[in-house]
């Protein structure tokens, strides 16, 4: 534990040394949120969700900041490769799992703290959120959402020698994941044969177990939304750990 | 004096490359040991399978009697090192890095703090303890990933090329604390170089290593004196006329290389005048004629016939600098 709670340690203290990079993360979501969301209000008509368009943005764009943090926490790897700072964990006598899983605590740690950002802003600009115990649902979700998104990155990580197909990965992969999961539009207003691809991306689930929370409505009986995202989140960590087992500097 | 490292047979093949073939020394407890040899000669390699990082593909090595392949946590507690590459962070200041190592290497509190207090002033970066990695130079991160190193009291300390890329100045300085160490710890220092002078300064024994063995293992005065004594260098348009010309007792050997002729002797200072005139009186030509002390380079030489290849830092590295710019 001591170890996890080491590399965690190390993982907060440059997050709150790097406000370039705390901005620059909470920047794209809270742009959407007002371009989107204020923009489109007025002409977008949710039909019979009952909300008007920013307030059912909001919770996608909570998930999106945690997301997009989270895996850039589990990519960290490859900098440390890079900058060598991963042969002194390597070489010290610790197990690579004590390793994986400080690691992951400390990315989603950032990425719900990222979250939070953003939802206190999204409130600051007059959005409503349910209320405390909404809440505490939705704050448990970003936090399964982040440890599943950094142990992917961690996954990832293992296998990459640099950055070079970190951009390939975003716009092939990170980037769909997102852009189904429903965080824009309702999954019901896409054509039959689409909604039911979102129903295999996992982002779905945990996007509309944030909504749940902090809008009292979601699509998806948010029990099965913790199910379905816990158990990704378990075997992105047993992933993660099984790869990062077999990095090598 | 006690064995702190014992090498058998060490191997390492990457698929049809030998890095490391067949290897066996021993160092005694608070000895400093040089592996020396041109870059790729499979030093570094040596170094990562005895400090558990790289699995050997035969042979074995104990590092304080603890076997590498069975027991790689034992090893790692028992070992400190400084690799090549730099391994700080450089997010973190000085005493953060410190802290992070103590910790990942199970240190209590009380004797963290103050173990780092007194290895920070060792290397003279107590008053910088506070800056961020990122503000310091190249023989700063050095001293401070030595001093980490040392943290958790380890018996074996290993140093991968630990002055490659400094100035001479930084280097000098860096030589001091080593020996400083070495007297003050009497730890073990086994340290991989291409510098024939750091290796002829610090240690007390020197593997010469090329394309992954051993060809000579001594002192580095002995390893000096099995040339011979001191060299003369003799430069002339007919070379090869010189050797039978110079026939006496008091030379021990004679070598051609191109146009020079290398000649071993005793007391050099004394025959010089000698070895002029009899070549005058051959009538051979002399272009240049020099003396000088053997060097470690003279041995690996004489070893290899050829001279160790002072190469640029390699691409991986131009790229991680690259990388750093990008990302400040």
């Amino acid at each position: 534990m001591e170890i996890v709670y080491t590399i965690w340690l190390r993982s907060m203290k440059r997050y709150l040394r790097s406000k370039s990079r705390i901005i620059g993360s909470i920047a794209m979501p809270l742009f959407l949120l007002l371009f989107l969301g204020f923009g489109l209000n007025s002409i977008v008509n949710m039909g019979s969700l009952g909300q008007n368009y920013s307030t059912f943005l909001m919770p996608g764009m909570v998930a999106m900041s945690v997301l997009f943090t989270s895996i850039f926490a589990g990519v960290q790897i490859i900098w440390d490769k890079q900058f060598g700072f991963l042969k002194e964990t390597l070489v010290a006598p610790l197990s690579r799992l004590e390793i994986m899983l400080g690691q992951t605590a400390g990315g989603a740690t950032t990425a719900c703290i990222q979250g939070i950002i953003l939802l206190v802003l999204a409130v600051l600009l007059g959005l409503n959120i349910v209320g405390p115990a909404g809440f505490v649902i939705a704050f448990a979700f970003m936090v399964v959402i982040g440890i599943a998104f950094t142990a992917f990155g961690i996954a990832i990580a293992s296998r990459m020698e640099d950055m070079t197909g970190f951009q390939l990965l975003m716009n092939f992969l990170i980037f769909p994941l997102f852009g189904l999961s429903g965080a824009f539009f309702p999954i019901s207003s896409l054509p039959g044969w689409l909604s039911s691809v979102t129903l295999f991306d996992p982002m779905t689930y945990g996007v509309e177990g944030i909504r749940y929370g902090l809008t009292g409505t979601s699509q998806i009986n948010p029990v099965l939304c913790g199910v379905v995202i816990a158990g990704f989140a378990a075997a992105m960590a047993a992933i993660g750990a099984y790869l990062f087992r077999k990095v090598s500097v | 004096m006690t064995t702190a490292v014992q090498v058998r047979d060490l191997t390492k093949t990457f698929s049809t490359l030998t890095a490391v073939d067949r290897i066996s020394f021993t160092i005694g407890q608070g000895e400093i040991f040089g592996l020396l040899g041109p870059n790729g000669a499979g030093k570094t390699t040596t170094l990562s399978m005895l400090a558990t990082m790289l699995e050997p593909s035969s042979g074995s090595a104990e590092i304080t009697g603890i076997d590498i392949q069975k027991d790689q946590d034992g090893v790692r507690k028992a070992i400190g090192i400084v690799f090549q590459d730099q391994s700080l962070d450089e997010e973190l200041t000085a005493w953060e890095n410190m802290d992070f190592h103590g910790r990942l290497y199970r240190i209590p509190k009380e004797i963290r703090g103050q173990r780092t207090e007194e290895l920070l002033r060792l290397v003279e970066l107590y008053d910088r303890r506070n800056d961020i990695v990122k503000t310091f130079s190249g023989g700063m991160r050095r001293r401070l990933e030595i001093a980490r190193g040392l943290l958790h009291h380890p018996q074996v300390l290993f140093l991968d090329e630990p002055t490659i890329g400094l100035d001479p100045q930084t280097r000098n300085l860096l030589w001091e604390y080593i020996e400083t160490l070495a007297k003050e710890k009497n730890i073990t220092i086994i340290l991989t170089t291409h510098y024939m002078e750091e290796a002829d300064r610090l240690c007390d024994r020197i593997a010469i290593i090329d394309h992954g063995k051993i060809i000579a293992l001594d002192t580095p005065a002995r390893l000096k004196d099995s040339l011979g004594g001191d060299l003369v260098t003799i430069r002339s348009a007919e070379p090869a006329r010189i050797g039978p010309a110079l026939s006496a007792p008091w030379i021990n050997r004679i070598e051609n290389r191109g146009d020079d002729v290398i000649i071993s002797l005793h007391h050099a200072e004394q025959h010089l005048s000698e070895i002029v005139t009899r070549l005058n009186g051959e009538k051979i030509p002399i272009d240049m004629i020099s003396v000088h002390k053997p060097t470690l380079e003279d041995v690996f030489l004489s070893y290899t016939g050829k001279s160790i290849r002072e190469e640029e830092p390699d691409a991986k590295a131009a790229l991680r600098s690259q990388l750093k710019m990008m990302r400040h």
